[in-house]
């Protein structure tokens, strides 16, 4: 097994269930820094239970296996913990909190986990200057930062504060859930652009989408096809080419069986 | 009961503060307090020992035979065990400093951590803990300084009693005459042996130069308290008054029956804000007060205002229903509440909005939180006289449930006697919900920052009316509330 310094993140043999369901079934996967990975695959295969058992949803139970991040234990930590830790989940639908602005809810966020890393907590002035940064980088007008968390936003305008907050907190892996779904093709534009600002040496994404739309914008270094809670397929970018082509049938007729239940003896 | 200020940060109270004994307000302090029960003799005795006029005791006796025929009431959706009222004690002046704690060290602890959760300043804890540090009253009010100040502008804030002392026709023109003593069960009950309470008077034209604020708190135990709150604004008067409660830790049940009257003339405006903190009773549902408020304001000339807001936090039991009576043309009534229970707590509260004159406008905020084992109602009228053309109400009602246990009931009672007038109800029941709470998680902010985030932004609408460092002590009360709320 390697344990190199750039190894972000090793899954190995994760199962786990959904209100008694077993959703993931086996799963291996290894990220490693700089690298962006994305996962595709049929609905209900699991994508998004990947991405809530890493940040660690109630109700997303984990039967076996092991997840380490940067070599330790995810799956002993507290959902908050993680995030501390730099696991950060853009959430395919962000959700909206009334009455709490949304810088408010930013700086609280940047300063608890600023806090856990025992750095000293930003002042307003402090972090204001880091918002008016962050958002020329984005090319994100400050409109957003004025309202009540995702309260009120369009479908684009929720993706975009996803990728928002992912910049003011600079995590070390990032899960992307279906950060296209719902945007049309110039807020898709927008929100790839700002993702790929963000690739670095040091941070790893996971990328999950169901459409091979969102990987011609952001190219990913790996592509692996998740069926029946399982990784049934690892491949470069062409791979998500292919499966454009010639959709999720294509690897059951390869002999794979992504769908329990699909080939009844 | 006492008024003392808010433990608050402006530095017009902090000035207050520190003016306070310049004055020399002088009271016989010695500590006096009737045997528990009641009888006629009990509301002579109180009545003597204040040196009120006959008139004044007859009101009050008036008050009391009409009480004996009354029961209390039982519609509202709370849970409690008979009241002894023969059980109570109906007076109590201050303890003497001798009875008090005599530093910090003799104040329990936990009541000195929730001063520090609320950042309760340092020279405000001794004072709220009831120790024997200048002077901490009970039952008698303290004059206020402000008054100088506020004698410039001729407005009048004292107590109760000074009112009827040096005041006696305007007390006696208003006094009762928003709430009559038959009103109510409590009503009635304040009425006859109300113990002192505020005055205000807000002359013709004259816009109140400051704040005015009392913080009540309860200190002597198995006291009843009934304070009684008189607030007159004349003419294009404006005033806005704050009202600010908390109570040290006691396990006796305290019986609390206050009845607040304002009334507001031709294009007056007052504003009533209160953050009410008293003991909620332990975890278990032990202790805690009962709060049983009459609270009416009566918009009597046209164009007037009054405008409630609420944030009720404590108390084991709390039944209140600040109302307004929109008689004037034109007159408009608002009420805006925050109503927390928490562990055992039991809240029926709500507001009645009365519309008679016509072009008559009322808008009602309600934000019910319940935790815990906590209960939470909210009932409210409203109500369009036949005479009250093109009246208009907004009411917008909603709960949020935190954890399995607790309950949140809503009453609306809607009557409209007049074809054009229009009303509108919103409501919402929510719980707290699992995937706010995750997303907060995600980002790193802990469980109880995320409740405590989520709840305030529930309540913002509310809290935005309140005073700013008002809503910042407010915002405070609410996390220490919810504190072991979740998880």
């Amino acid at each position: 097994m390697k344990e190199s310094e750039q190894t972000m993140l090793e899954i190995r043999n994760l199962h786990a269930t959904v209100g008694g369901k077993a959703i993931l079934k086996g799963l291996d996967l290894t990220v490693n820094a700089g690298e962006v990975h994305a996962i595709m695959g049929p609905n209900g295969a699991g994508k998004s239970t990947l991405g809530y058992v890493l940040a660690g949803r109630e109700g997303y139970e984990v039967t076996a296996g092991e997840v380490l991040f940067k070599g330790r234990n995810l799956l002993e930590l507290e959902p908050e913990e993680r995030a501390c830790e730099g696991v950060f989940l853009a959430f395919q639908y962000p959700v909206e909190i009334p009455g709490v602005n949304n810088t408010y809810f930013l700086r609280a966020a940047l300063n608890a986990q600023r806090k856990h890393r025992g750095e000293p907590e930003l002042d307003s002035m402090q972090f204001l200057k880091l918002v008016r940064e962050k958002l020329e980088i984005l090319h994100i007008s400050d409109d957003l930062m004025h309202r009540a968390v995702n309260e009120g936003f369009s479908g684009g305008e929720k993706k975009r504060n996803e990728i928002f907050q992912m910049a003011m907190l600079e995590p070390a892996l990032a899960v992307l859930d279906e950060t296209d779904s719902g945007l049309d093709i110039d807020a898709l534009r927008l929100v790839a652009d700002g993702v790929n600002r963000q690739r670095s040496p040091e941070r790893a994404m996971i990328v999950v989408t169901h459409y091979q739309r969102l990987l011609e914008h952001i190219v990913p270094d790996f592509v692996h096809v998740l069926a029946d809670g399982k990784i049934v397929a690892s491949g470069d970018a062409e791979l998500a080419l292919k499966l454009e082509e010639q959709g999720y049938t294509w690897l059951e007729q390869g002999g794979i069986k992504p769908l329990a239940g699909a080939n009844p003896a | 009961m006492s008024t003392d200020q808010i433990p608050i940060k402006a530095p017009s109270v902090d000035h207050f503060v520190q003016q306070k004994y310049k004055h020399g307000f002088v009271t016989d302090i010695e500590s006096d307090t009737v045997p528990p029960g009641l009888n006629e003799d009990v509301v002579r005795w109180i009545s003597a020992r204040k040196g009120e006029p006959e008139w004044l005791l007859d009101w009050r006796l008036e008050a009391y035979r009409r009480w004996l025929q009354m029961d209390a009431p039982d519609w509202a959706h709370l849970k409690i065990d008979p009241i002894d009222f023969q059980a109570i004690s109906y007076f109590s002046a201050p303890k003497s400093d001798k009875d008090r704690p005599q530093s910090l060290d003799e104040v329990d602890p936990k009541l000195l951590e929730t001063y520090d959760k609320l950042g309760v300043p340092l020279h405000e804890r001794a004072r709220l803990a009831g120790v024997a540090v200048d002077a901490v009253f009970d039952s008698v009010s303290v004059g206020t300084t402000f008054r100088a100040e506020l004698m410039k502008a001729g407005v009048i804030f004292c107590s109760f009693s000074e009112a009827v002392h040096d005041h006696p026709e305007l007390v006696r023109q208003y006094l009762g005459s928003v709430v009559p003593p038959r009103d109510n069960f409590f009503a009635a009950l304040n009425s006859a042996v109300f113990s002192d309470g505020s005055f205000v008077y807000i002359p013709k034209g004259v816009r109140c130069p400051m704040e005015l604020s009392t913080y009540f708190r309860i200190n002597a135990a198995e006291t009843g308290q009934f304070e009684r709150t008189l607030i007159i604004a004349e003419e294009q008067a404006q005033v806005s008054y704050l009202e600010g409660c908390t109570a040290p830790m006691r396990d006796e049940n305290q019986l609390h029956a206050a009845v607040v009257e304002l009334v507001a003339l031709e294009d007056a405006s007052i504003k009533y804000s209160t953050v009410q903190n008293w003991y909620p009773g332990d975890e278990n549902g032990v202790g805690g007060i009962y709060n049983f408020v009459t609270k009416r304001g009566d918009c009597r000339g046209d164009r007037s205002k009054i405008s409630w807001t609420q944030v009720e936090t404590g108390s084991a039991i709390t039944w209140k229903y600040p109302s307004c009576i929109l008689r004037g043309e034109r007159s408009v009534g608002e009420f805006y509440s925050v109503a927390l229970t928490n562990n055992f707590q039991q809240a029926d509260t709500g507001t009645k909005m009365i519309h008679i004159g016509r072009d008559t406008r009322s808008k009602i905020i309600s934000k019910g939180i319940s935790a815990g084992h906590g209960q939470n109602a909210y009932r409210g009228l409203v109500r369009i006289a036949k005479s009250a053309a093109n009246a208009r109400n907004f009411t917008q009602c909603d709960s949020m449930l935190i954890g399995k246990s607790c309950g949140a009931h809503t009453f609306p009672y809607i009557e409209v006697g007049n074809p054009t007038a229009k009303v509108e109800h919103e409501a919402t029941t929510s719980r707290i919900g699992e995937d706010q709470l995750f997303y907060c998680l995600q980002r790193g902010i802990s469980e109880e920052d995320a409740v405590s985030m989520i709840v305030d932004g529930f309540c913002k609408q509310v809290f935005r009316e309140l005073p700013m460092e008002f809503a910042v002590e407010a915002k405070a009360l609410l996390e220490v509330s919810l504190e072991g709320a979740v998880g």
